[in-house]
């Protein structure tokens, strides 16, 4: 188990490196000046050649790359131009809201796609497995942010189901005490059960627009790789022992099938990570994907980078995880 | 060809939602090129008489905050979004097949080179790595164009490196060696032709979420600039109206841009099961 | 000899519905396997031995369907038995073994695991008891370091050591009927000799009757009481092994024979058997399918229905023409 963890930590290395070389580069290989981005763009002259000195842009790029590796050692990302602020605690404060929201998407795209997956493999030709077929071929055509406004529409405009898209929580309730980061667990754990609702019904409507785009490739997986799992040989041994149906499903070929679906989690959270931006955008969710866009629009440069960075070394860090979890269900990978 | 041809028609005839989809790119592929002729209004023409008016018989979509006409804009937008799209597959296809190719081929250096710049850029969410490369480019179309060819890079490349690296010992590449071409004639003569079909498929497969990445850059304001017309942005300058009830105006352009995606990746299967059905999942 | 068979195929036809047609792959397939005898079903490639078996275990292919027959197995009918009731009888009364035993296995599940999944599901073991009762099983297969093998996972294993694992998984529970399709297949030739030995002791220490099929007639007149014949889709010919090889009665088998190494004195004097199978999804096929490739052929082959004739103790034949 520790050699496992040990050799993917391994793999993860020269991923980080590259990542922070790719950064790196986008913030210093730009065409023009970068002076003249992280100045600003009402920055004079002066003020230019002074934010050049201070970010030391000056001196020769491999000098420049070690001085930022330095800095981010220091966890210093430089500073928002609107707020003042150093981007790294303004990241920090955001990012449980961003990571609250991507989780429940997470579990709520998993919790769906793997039955629907399954039972449509299960029951090849039946009314799921024409559901099932349905929801992947167009899942995979919505753009999440149009999703999200259509469900706003619907749900808050038309119906009034939903609370208005202004953040995590009515305006009303405060929110609790901050153990975690997370509303919904926090909530919980200080037993606040109003507090919780509240984070949910807020939770709901960019949930399930963010749930929707990642349910069609885990679906289509799960359906495609079950399917393949129950025509193979062990599965007809399976059967010829007289194992009963359910030990022959689950046991048996779920865990075996699951395994690609793991895999190609690693791509869905790509993709949840950049809808994040989109969906926080349609419903002003205060995560860092909001950050990002708002600095964007205001040419605040500094903030961008942070983003970029933090959402990489997330990514890496979750794509371990993913591998980690693989060898821990295929014992071929750990043994072989 | 002909024998390609009726395996075609077999196919179609199997699957006649691949016909629809062939259907489809059709009239995309003619409102692309003849949306400016074909549009009722000039999509630039704002007419402060007539703003926020739901769909009616004038205007089919309706009209906007500047009172243009949606379906005009919507129709003119289908050539720019394909544009980009169809540009950033090329852009894409031609990096990615070329260097997976050698990668294959020659293995070596070339493979590792190849290999750790793709395992790079797959290291990143795609999406945030295209905002941060255009941010970092410069808030222009073309960049958009460049950063979404740079996050399919890995894809192509892969699937070229694996195609190349099956048909390094084939028969008649090892007769084209022979018959005294240079590596690179035999890449780029032998090797490459024959991996088209699979990469066709690869690219109407990637069509889609190109155009999906390219409408959400601009969503959030990157790349097109109003007043162009283009489906992503109309989508965000239509959001602003979603809670005053004025849906038509994100609906229409949304509509056109989940078709379009639709389209394409129907039609992708579609190619796959003609090209090779193997290739099913 | 009036006790009861442990298995009895009668009048078995299957088909297969394919996008080009539909296949009579089985026809009026009929035989008994007596307790406690070894009988071998031996044919080319596609002339319906694994078919006959997956139908008789109620595994067929979903595109398969049993058009006729019955399968007295314990008193009742296989083939009409519901899905539910079959899994109960499959893996404790009749079991199964494949070729290819490494794919065969759960490659996630260690082989301890698998063994004690049968013996829990039929109630041969408890579940605290199951993971000792699977080392026990090992040990019947002759595994050696039981303990620390039960532990393992297939891919670990050697694919002789696959082949005992599920060898025990079948014989678990103690079933009357053990069907081998092709054991042997894919295990070097000392390998399978030891295999075979192996369902041979385990059979008669239990008094177990045993379906083999093979293509290799050597081995299945090494192995087996009885040898039945089949050629596309239908039973040929049937008899105790020592008879068949001294006097085939059906051309088909004379040909077989004379195509089996070891009854040849050389390379040159082994045959070939002309022609191919026919195209089994031909309306129009003779009522004996070998005629096209027959030598003896009469009219009455191609016009009159398939004849069974004793032609010897336990010695039938399907042929106007026999030998």
């Amino acid at each position: 188990m520790l050699k496992l963890l040990l050799s993917r930590l391994a793999t993860a290395i020269p991923s980080i490196i590259g990542v922070i070389v790719v950064t790196f580069m986008l913030t210093r290989m730009l065409p023009g000046d970068p002076a003249a981005y992280f100045a600003g763009l009402a920055a004079s002259p002066q003020a230019i050649a002074e934010v050049r000195t201070k970010l030391g842009l000056d001196k020769t790029l491999p000098e420049q790359f070690v001085a930022y590796i330095g800095e981010l050692v220091h966890g210093n990302l430089g500073n928002s131009l609107s707020t003042g602020q150093p981007v790294v605690s303004e990241i920090a404060t955001r990012l449980p809201a961003s990571a609250e929201l991507t989780l429940f998407a997470l579990i709520l795209a998993v919790g769906i796609a793997i039955p629907l997956g399954v039972l449509a493999a299960v029951k090849q030709g039946t009314w799921i497995d024409h559901l099932c077929r349905m929801i992947t071929t167009a899942g995979v055509s919505l753009p999440v942010f149009f999703t999200g406004l259509l469900f706003a529409y619907v749900f808050y405009y038309l119906l009034q189901w939903a609370p208005a898209p202004t953040g995590r929580l009515d305006v009303f309730l405060s929110p609790p005490t901050d153990i975690t980061g997370f509303y919904l667990i926090d909530s919980l754990l200080t037993g606040n059960l109003e507090t919780f609702w509240g984070a949910l019904r807020q939770l709901a409507l960019p949930g399930i627009s963010m749930a929707i785009f990642s349910l069609a490739p885990l679906a289509r997986m799960t359906r495609g790789s079950m399917l393949a799992v129950l025509g193979s040989d062990f599965i007809r041994t399976a059967r010829a022992s007289g194992l009963a149906p359910r030990t022959v499903i689950f046991s048996y070929a779920f865990r075996n099938a699951v395994l690609p679906v793991i895999t190609t989690l690693g791509m869905v959270f790509s993709f949840l990570l950049g809808a994040n931006v989109l969906v926080e955008t349609v419903f002003a969710w205060p995560g860092i994907g909001l950050y990002a866009v708002n600095a964007l629009i205001t040419s605040d440069y500094a903030p961008v980078q942070g983003f970029v960075l933090t959402m990489a070394v997330l990514y890496v860090a979750l794509n371990l995880l993913i591998d980690f979890l693989y060898g821990l269900v295929d014992p071929r990978v750990r043994l072989g | 060809m002909l024998p390609l041809l009726r395996h075609a028609r077999y196919v179609l005839s199997e699957n006649p939602v691949t016909g629809l989809a062939f259907g489809l790119f059709a009239m995309f592929l003619l409102a692309a090129i003849l949306g400016p002729v074909l549009a009722p209004y000039s999509p630039l023409q704002s007419n402060a008489a007539m703003t926020l008016k739901p769909p009616s018989a004038e205007h089919w979509f309706g009209t906007d905050q500047l009172g243009r006409d949606i379906f005009s804009r919507v129709l003119v937008a289908t050539r720019l979004d394909l544009t980009i799209a169809f540009a950033s597959v090329i852009l894409a296809f031609m990096l990615g097949a070329l260097s997976g190719v050698a990668a294959g081929y020659f293995g070596g250096w070339t493979d590792r080179v190849v290999g750790r710049l793709a395992d790079t850029i797959m290291a990143f969410p795609l999406f945030v790595l295209a905002m941060g490369i255009v941010a970092a480019l410069g808030n222009e179309v073309i960049n958009i164009v460049i950063a979404t060819a740079i996050i399919n890079f890995p894809l192509y490349a892969r699937v070229a490196r694996a195609e190349a690296n099956v048909r390094r010992e084939a028969g008649f590449i090892e007769a084209a060696r022979l018959s005294g071409n240079g590596e690179a004639r035999v890449l780029l003569g032998h090797v490459l032709p024959n991996i088209m079909p699979i990469m066709m498929v690869q690219m109407s497969l990637t069509m889609g979420y190109a155009i999906l990445n390219a409408a959400g850059l601009s969503f959030i304001g990157l790349g097109v600039r109003p007043p162009d017309a283009e489906w992503g942005i109309m989508v965000a300058e239509g959001a602003n109206f979603i809670q005053s009830g004025e849906w038509w105006i994100a609906l229409f352009p949304g509509a056109a841009l989940m078709l379009a995606v639709f389209c394409f990746n129907l039609l992708g299967d579609g190619l796959r099961d003609i090209i090779d059905p193997r290739m099913r999942t | 000899m009036t006790a009861v068979p442990a298995l009895a195929v009668e009048d078995l036809s299957v088909e297969f519905r394919t996008r080009s047609g539909t296949v009579k792959v089985l026809e009026r397939v009929a035989f008994e396997v007596d307790k406690g005898e070894t009988v071998a079903l031996v044919g080319e490639s596609g002339s319906g031995k694994s078919v006959t078996a997956f139908a008789v275990m109620g595994i067929l292919d979903a595109a398969g369907k049993v058009t006729s027959g019955r399968a007295m197995f314990g008193g009742c009918d296989l083939l009409a038995l519901s899905e539910h009731d079959l899994a109960e009888q499959r893996g404790r009364e009749l079991s199964m073994i494949f070729q290819n035993p490494r794919t065969a296995l759960n490659p996630i599940r260690r082989v301890g695991q698998q063994i004690a999944d049968v013996l829990v599901r039929h109630g041969g073991a408890t579940r605290p008891d199951a993971p000792r009762a699977a080392v026990e099983m090992l040990k019947k297969v002759r595994i050696p370091d039981p303990e620390r093998r039960a532990e393992a996972y297939p891919f670990e294993l050697s694919g002789g050591m696959c082949q005992r694992i599920m060898i025990a998984i079948a014989l678990a529970c103690r079933p009357a009927l053990l069907i081998a399709d092709e054991p042997t297949t894919g295990l070097d030739v000392t390998t399978q000799a030891v295999i075979m030995d192996l369902i041979g002791e385990l059979a008669h220490e239990s008094g177990m009757a045993t379906i083999f099929i093979t293509h290799d007639l050597a081995l299945a007149a090494e192995y087996c009481d009885r040898i039945v014949v089949m050629h596309a889709g239908h039973i040929v010919e049937m008899a105790p092994g020592l008879e068949l090889f001294a006097h085939p009665r059906h051309p088909y088998s004379a040909k077989l024979l004379a195509a089996t190494p070891g009854e040849t004195a050389s390379l040159a004097e082994m045959a070939s058997i002309p022609g191919g199978l026919p195209d089994l999804r031909r309306p129009d096929l003779p009522p004996c399918r070998y005629s096209a490739r027959c030598e003896r052929r009469t009219d009455e082959c191609v016009t009159k229905p398939l004849p069974h004739r004793a032609v010897g103790e336990r010695h039938v034949v399907a042929c106007w023409n026999p030998l």
